[in-house]
């Protein structure tokens, strides 16, 4: 049993706000699920299955109830930015399985304008909160490490900034629209070494929903078919403190999944959209995913290589969370959907891949460098 | 102005009580497993590796060496250095690096356990040797 070719995503709308003082967080995921609905050419009373994570006010529960839905199927996993990866993959196995046929899934909140709900502890919390792990130093902590091992530098790092910021100055609503050089970067503040404040995402309020479907309903409506191939979904952590090794992520297992089941590699895959809450994360995703040897990530990034047009690896044609967008520090969801607007045909004219047909989005959540999750999905033009 | 850093309390459970019993005592305890031989930290009465309950209490040296860590510029507090501390029994130890000149941190530094009070048991910390 595989999902390869069962689900597709026939629903992308991603908020236009970075800053929403005057909206609820609720009434942001209702509006982000308009967007999906009137995109993918479908009504409210067509979804009966709804996926929502920790962002989600009240839970699955309040917020089927809020949204009017009635559902026959229901997930929250919550894996912190990359739940909405995981959940594309748990809609396509539930629609592989006839659980339900029109899959909403939501993620929205406002950081900028309103308090955040307290990260969710386990057994470690008396071991590990006071020593204020934060996503700065967590990441930095891994950016230091890597370095160490690798010799990766900080200008190498910059450049997936500076990349990111080349496809932000023509998105019309990027917090961050502006071209930034390595000197930019580097001359920035430092916040968590080695990470300055130019290796950091925006934050943002604002959200995105996705509406995945099976391939009959997809080919009924009116938008480029774009269908999802292969998945993949890995947890890590320190585990007893004795396999603590902060060079690489749970992508490596998730990643290898994905690509297995859909049956191709990295070589095969013409746009990638890398989750990019620092720039040490997508250095090491590429690695991790296959992209480049383990280690070889700075040399892979540099001098423009991810940039559209001019590198081998366009990523985050939207600018990314680097520069666009990072609703409710939760980059998975906006991964997405920037990889169905490649795949579509549907990005900006100046970032957009010809011949785009194969497109990875890939995401990591929680923090890197103490526990976390993967997740990876593999999607096709049909 | 920063103010002096206040760690949270340990709230403490059975499983890790006497963790905290020998903080008090100025003692790191980890946990080892009997049945496959493998430390860790922090504790579980259930091996992370074997699944084994045969684990038991170890009192570690407090001595390790830097694995990562980063330098937090700026908080309510003022700068401080998280990072992990490889023990030499093995596990490695998330904390903070104190009574030390910040900048000079390095991988690869050899620290040792300093115990910092908490309005409950003390918590432990590393500083370089």
């Amino acid at each position: 049993m595989s999902i390869k070719g069962k689900a597709f995503i026939a629903g992308i709308f991603e908020h236009p706000t970075r800053h929403a003082p005057d909206k609820s967080t609720a009434q942001l995921h209702a509006e982000v699920a308009k967007g999906a609905l009137e995109d993918a050419g479908l009504s409210k009373a067509d979804i009966d299955g709804y996926f929502c994570a920790g962002d989600a006010p009240g839970g699955v529960m309040a917020m089927v109830d809020y949204l009017g839905l009635k559902v026959r199927h229901f997930d929250s996993t919550d894996t912190g930015g990359c739940s909405y990866i995981v959940h594309l993959g748990h809609a396509a196995e539930a629609i592989a399985a006839g659980k339900c046929s029109i899959a909403l899934i939501t993620l929205a909140g406002k950081p900028r304008t309103g308090p955040m709900p307290p990260r969710a502890t386990g057994a470690e919390a008396d071991f590990e909160a006071a020593y204020g792990a934060t996503t700065h130093n967590v990441y930095g902590m891994c950016a230091m490490r890597h370095m160490h091992e690798f010799g990766t530098t900080s200008e190498q790092l910059a450049w997936i900034k500076v990349a990111a910021s080349h496809h932000a100055q023509y998105n019309p609503h990027a917090m961050l629209p502006d071209v930034v050089t390595v000197e930019d970067v580097l001359n920035s503040p430092m916040i968590s070494d080695p990470l300055h404040r130019l290796d950091c995402c925006v934050v943002t309020d604002g959200g995105g929903a996705l509406l995945v479907t099976s391939e009959t309903i997809a080919r009924s409506l009116k938008k480029p078919l774009v269908r999802m191939i292969g998945h993949g979904e890995a947890l890590k952590g320190p585990r007893g403190g004795t396999d603590l090794d902060l060079t690489y992520s749970a992508g490596v297992w998730s990643g290898p999944r994905a690509f297995e089941e859909a049956g191709v590699s990295p070589k095969d895959i013409k746009y990638a959209s890398v989750y990019d809450s620092f720039t040490i994360t997508v250095l090491m995703q590429l690695e991790d995913l296959g992209f480049c040897k383990k280690g070889e990530g700075g040399k892979f990034v540099a001098d423009g290589n991810l940039i559209s047009g001019v590198g081998k690896l366009p990523f985050n044609t939207d600018g990314g969370g680097l520069c666009s967008n990072h609703p409710v520090n939760r980059g998975g969801m906006t991964k997405i959907i920037e990889a169905v607007r490649q795949l579509r045909g549907e990005a900006h004219p100046k970032v957009q891949v010809q011949n785009c047909d194969l497109a990875i989005a890939h995401g990591t959540g929680g923090l890197l460098g103490i526990r976390h999750a993967a997740s990876t999905c593999i999607l096709e033009r049909a | 102005m920063a103010n002096p850093a206040k760690y949270p309390a340990p709230q403490g459970n059975p499983e890790t009580a006497e963790f905290w019993k020998q903080a008090a005592e100025g003692k790191l305890l980890i946990k080892r497993c009997t049945a496959c031989g493998e430390a860790h930290y922090f504790p579980r009465s259930i091996c992370p590796f074997c699944f084994s309950d045969k684990t038991v209490w170890e009192e570690s040296s407090g001595e390790g060496e830097i694995y990562s860590f980063s330098l937090m510029r700026k908080s309510a507090s003022g700068p401080y250095a998280i990072g992990y501390v490889t023990l030499k029994e093995g596990p490695s130890i998330l904390t903070n690096f104190v009574d030390c000149d910040l900048g000079r941190l390095r991988i690869g530094q050899k620290v040792r356990v300093v115990f910092k009070s908490t309005e409950g048991p003390p918590l432990p910390f590393f500083t370089p040797v």
